[in-house]
């Protein structure tokens, strides 16, 4: 299983949903993608975004400047 | 059986667009949520920066709305070709720098292009006759419809009732009867059709979903367009705009000083790209320094710097200057006392 990482960091919400949007467009179901970020509310809106969209949030971790938000990308329809 | 027909929804995160997307979800059409970001939007998020707003909750409305919906929702990056609409609107600005007419038919416009490319049958706004001064009245809702493209297969299900018949009204898509007429800026009507829905928590921004609305906002982006010498920004200057106080002691330089902790974490982000000072002696800013700067202007923000920190009263506060060329040093300085900072300063 392919694991990504995307630098999402010094981005303000929405860019780091935009960029994780582009990411997982390119990936197949399964591949997996941990992105990095500073504005801690991406921690809500990636997860929102995962859940309307069909992709499942695998862990959230939240390490004081940046958060690490970890996907596994959903079958596309 | 039939497929259903398909709308692409722009959805703003507000309440009108959250009423428009249900009431086509209510007549079986497939709806998916369209949010265009700017860099102007208003979020949650920038507030969130400041420290003392950490406790709001924050969150991407327009996420939330389609969430509420259960519906999809494609965030489209429109920065860049925003641009045009934000430097040279054909139908000028508002009470601001707010092109709203422009960029009403810009993102409808964008939103055919979009149901063009993803097979979708028709655009739904969360229009309003009368709601807004400039894009939401009579005689500037088919301005919108016409510059777009879109023509009929724009339709305002908040207001249909009382505008011409649109192609997905005509042939039977969706049933006029069930859309509403709606019409001037009371919010009464949207606020008892939510409750009806049971709607609860949704976002009523005050001054609208844009940074451009916003007086003191385009007062600092006239003010980077002025003393840049030229109408260009890019996402940075934008977002930079929203954050810190903004001051300006000579055409050549602005300072962005952060106001607390929170700005002083997203202001660090950009040390690489400006210059940076902060007090190393007291407790203080982290501030930017935008524009091109010699020894005496250093000097003088350095003295500016050392006023908006802990040693504003101090005989000499240790100012580190970081230079965006990679190289830094320390200036030993007396505060600028508040009265020698003209308020025009202040941007």
């Amino acid at each position: 299983m392919s694991h990504h990482q995307l630098d999402a960091r010094n981005l303000l919400c929405p860019m780091p949903v935009i960029r994780t949007q582009d990411a997982v467009t390119k990936l197949a179901p399964g591949e997996v993608v941990e992105v990095v970020c500073t504005d801690h509310g991406a921690l809500n809106d990636i997860p929102a975004w995962c859940r309307i969209n069909g992709h499942k949030v695998i862990d959230t971790r939240d390490q004081g400047r940046e958060v690490i938000i970890t996907i596994e990308v959903g079958q596309s329809d | 059986m039939t497929q259903p027909r398909k709308a692409a929804a722009l959805i703003s995160g507000g309440l009108d667009s959250l009423l428009a997307a249900k009431l086509m979800l209510d007549q079986g059409i497939h709806v998916e949520g369209i949010n265009f970001f700017t860099g102007f939007c208003v979020e949650g998020h920038t507030h969130a920066i400041r420290s003392k707003d950490k406790n709001k909750p924050k969150r991407n409305n327009a996420l939330w709305v389609a969430e509420t919906l259960g519906i999809k929702l494609h965030i489209v990056d429109v920065i860049e070709p925003y641009k045009e609409v934000v430097l040279n609107p054909s139908h000028g600005y508002g009470a601001n720098l707010n092109p709203c007419l422009d960029c009403k038919g810009f993102m409808v416009g964008k939103a055919l292009e979009w149901i063009q490319e993803n097979g979708f049958d028709f655009i739904v706004t969360g229009e309003v006759i009368g709601q807004r001064p400039m894009s939401q009245r009579r005689d500037t809702m088919p301005v919108i419809a016409r510059e777009s493209g879109a023509g009929d297969l724009l339709l305002r299900p908040l207001c249909a009732r009382l505008l011409p018949e649109t192609k997905p009204e005509r042939e039977g898509w969706v049933d006029r009867e069930r859309l509403l007429n709606l019409s001037g800026r009371n919010r009464k009507p949207q606020i008892a059709l939510a409750k009806q829905y049971g709607f609860e928590d949704y976002a009523q921004p005050a001054g609208g979903c844009c940074f451009l609305t916003d007086a003191a906002y385009s007062k600092k982006l006239a003010d980077l367009w002025e003393n840049r010498g030229e109408k260009q920004y890019d996402l940075d200057d934008i977002m930079l705009l929203k954050v810190g106080r903004h001051v300006r002691p000579k055409p050549n330089m602005k300072l962005i000083v952060a106001r607390d902790d929170g700005e002083n974490n997203f202001l660090s982000g950009y040390k690489k790209r400006f210059t940076s000072l902060y007090s190393v002696s007291h407790k203080g800013p982290l501030v930017l320094l935008d524009g091109e700067a010699d020894d005496a202007d250093l000097e003088l923000a350095a003295r500016l710097v050392a006023r908006f920190g802990q040693g504003r009263d101090a005989d000499a506060v240790n100012i580190s200057i970081n230079l965006n060329d990679g190289s830094s040093r320390e200036m030993v300085i007396s505060p600028m006392p508040v009265n020698e900072i003209p308020q025009e300063w202040y941007v």
